[in-house]
């Protein structure tokens, strides 16, 4: 399998503060990989720098081939094949989700609206929320909006998925509807970062997993591997905590 | 103090209710004998003590039936509403008072002294207002001093206007699009064209003829509809990431906002000819319309900018990840909500700049209130500025209080909360 998403040496820092140190890491095509680690860790920045909604200082960061620095001109085209999915949901409050749902693909990818309607229904219906396509996001469940954001990402058809605790923010009872969305996406091929600390979920669909702790990626390690015998005591001791 | 004040309780209601009753019944009386027939019956009181007499019976009054949970949902929601404690009590009494002695007066000013009736001021004998003076002045307040045989063409250009933004609600989908379009850059044109004439076969007027409220909607539609684009883009442009555009936005703005406008006009009247070279002449309401609208325009992008960091930095991230560029970000996403958080803020620019101007003035341009101005000082006329100054207050009062209702309705209508 081919690579798509190559790290390589990455710094990062926040002012003074550097939230990433000499992180490297290599995705390939369709390969799930869930990443988890105490807060503050520099998780949620490392995915965050893949589709440059932070910037990072030094090292190289290489996506479908393209290099992500400040000297990239077509950062929205990169951008455009790479989905992310937010902890706040994100949903455009004064759109419905229909709209939300098509308002990039007609946008930035110029389909015609009646084809950006049949994806957006198509994506609706697999996250099983076809029903409520008129409504405004206001009007939704915390699960249901983030089924929405999943679908509204799947709608531009990226090529990876980003997912940023995506059931952080969401009642018990609803994290469920939106893992097994997830699940569903897994299974399609997808290849996808999953941030997240539904060890459950990881067990399930992650190929690797990897660990993070200020700043470092402390343990990279095939899932059952990892959750049978991590290597470094950091791990253990975060894994001994969560389950 | 128990022993003193007898305590209003449930179990004598109908007694303490009709002894309440009764000396409400007395303030109000006193009261209304007092204004409509001229009668006090308290006289007989030393003066102050007259004077407040109706307040004080109507606070005991209300004191006896202040009574809780009394059953009686009249006397219950007069209570809770009116009467919750003494000073409560007070407050009523004197703002209902205050409305019966002090509203017919006015209403006999406005309507059954005023004079209606006439051609002069001569015929004005009643005590109340004299109202012939604006029906005399009526199309000078607002025409200006636009001839009077080529007034058709100002109504004629106000009709195709209000014609065109009627349709704009009924028709829908892309005519309503190409209306608005044509509504927003074409007809000023034409508008403006059609009352300054000069082609077409139509006499020239020059703009120095042009006034009252006709020259009001001219100057506040041209202000409102080139103010709102230059202020979102001064807005966009003072939280740029690039410094020129940013330090450029954020000195243009402070620079008018630190400006009377009266100022802004006289520099525009007086100053701004001085700038441009010999032979070159650019119109005095043309001169206004930029000073007014460049003003207004720093306000706007201020009440803008206030709408662009209410929204949270998710909305630009999520906006970011579908791949969309700084434009599309803007004008789909972040515009169309920051700008429906701040329709009150807008709305209160609007009404302020449509307040503004009367005082172009200052640069020979007489609209509504200019015109008023001139009028009162009519030798034929004189003493009429309590009747014009109303008149024209009024008459911005339905202007506004009819802006501030359709901000209201646009509020309610582009609201997608639950």
């Amino acid at each position: 399998m081919s690579k798509i998403i190559e790290l390589k040496n990455v710094n990062k820092w926040f002012d003074k503060f550097q939230a990433l140190k000499d992180v490297s890491l290599e995705v390939n095509q369709q390969e799930k990989i869930v990443i988890c680690g105490p807060s503050g860790s520099g998780k949620s920045t490392l995915i965050r720098c893949i589709n440059r909604l932070e910037e990072h200082q030094e090292g190289q960061i290489i996506v479908d081939g393209k290099e992500i620095s400040e000297n990239t001109k077509d950062i929205e085209k990169i951008r455009a094949e790479v989905g992310m999915v937010f902890q706040q949901f994100n949903l455009f409050p004064h759109l419905s989700i229909l709209d939300n749902c098509t308002l990039a693909p007609i946008w930035v990818k110029k389909l015609p609206k009646k084809q950006a309607e049949e994806i957006a229904m198509k994506n609706l219906e697999r996250v099983q929320i076809a029903d409520q396509a008129k409504k405004f996001p206001g009007q939704l469940s915390g699960g249901q909006q983030q089924r929405s954001a999943l679908a509204r990402a799947l709608c531009m058809e990226p090529k990876i998925m980003l997912f940023d605790e995506p059931t952080s923010a969401l009642d018990p009872e609803m994290i469920k509807e939106v893992l097994d969305s997830m699940v569903d996406l897994a299974k399609a091929g997808m290849t996808m970062i999953v941030v997240t600390h539904e060890m459950g979920f990881a067990k399930e669909v992650a190929d690797n997993m990897i660990f993070m702790d200020e700043g470092r990626i402390v343990e990279k390690a095939k899932t059952k591997d990892f959750f049978d015998n991590p290597k470094s005591d950091r791990t253990k001791l975060f894994l001994s905590q969560i389950l | 103090m128990k022993n003193i004040l007898i305590k209003p309780s449930k179990e004598k209601l109908n007694s303490f209710v009709s002894f309440g009753s009764f000396f409400i019944s007395i303030a109000f009386i006193d009261v209304l004998a007092n204004t409509f027939l001229n009668l006090n019956f308290t006289s007989f009181l030393p003066g102050k003590l007259s004077y407040f007499a109706p307040l004080i019976i109507g606070t005991i009054g209300l004191y006896f039936i202040r009574i809780e949970f009394s059953g009686n949902k009249m006397l219950d929601r007069i209570n809770t509403n009116f009467n919750s404690n003494n000073l409560n009590a007070v407050l009523s009494l004197i703002v209902i008072f205050a409305l019966i002695k002090y509203i017919p007066p006015v209403l006999n000013w406005f309507f059954f002294d005023a004079n209606f009736v006439g051609n002069s001021k001569e015929e004005c004998t009643g005590s109340g207002a004299c109202w012939i003076f604006v029906k005399v002045w009526f199309n000078r307040f607002v025409y200006g001093m636009y001839p009077d045989a080529e007034q058709w063409r100002i109504n004629s250009a106000f009709f195709i206007l209000f014609a065109l933004v009627g349709a704009s609600f009924f028709v829908s989908g892309k005519y309503k699009t190409y209306l608005i379009i044509f509504l927003l850059f074409v007809y000023p044109i034409i508008g403006l064209k059609l009352i300054s004439g000069g082609d077409f076969g139509l006499k020239y007027v020059e703009t120095g003829a042009w006034g009252g409220l006709s020259l009001t909607f001219i100057v506040s539609a041209f202000a409102l509809i080139l103010c709102f684009p230059i202020g979102m883009f001064l807005a966009l442009g003072r939280r740029s990431n690039l410094p020129a555009i940013k330090y450029s936005s954020i000195g243009f703005i402070e620079l008018w906002r630190g400006v009377p406008l009266i100022t802004v006009l006289f520099m525009s009247a007086v100053m701004f000819p001085m700038f441009l070279p010999d032979g070159t002449y650019v119109d005095k309401l043309i001169r206004v319309l930029i000073a007014i609208t460049l003003f207004e325009a720093a306000y706007m992008a201020e009440v803008i900018r206030g709408g662009l960091q209410a929204l949270p930095k998710g909305q630009y991230e999520a906006a970011k990840s579908l791949g969309m560029g700084y434009w599309r970000m803007h004008f789909l996403i972040i515009l169309p909500q920051a700008l429906k958080l701040v329709i009150p803020g807008i709305a209160n620019t609007f009404l302020a700049l449509v307040k503004d101007t009367p005082l172009i003035f200052v640069v020979g341009l007489l609209e509504l209130a200019g015109m008023v101005n001139l009028a009162k000082t009519n030798p034929k006329w004189l003493g009429m500025a309590m009747e014009g100054y109303v008149f024209a207050g009024l008459v911005f009062w339905i202007i506004c209080y009819a802006m501030s209702r359709y901000s209201q309705n646009l509020e309610k209508k582009l609201s997608t909360e639950r």
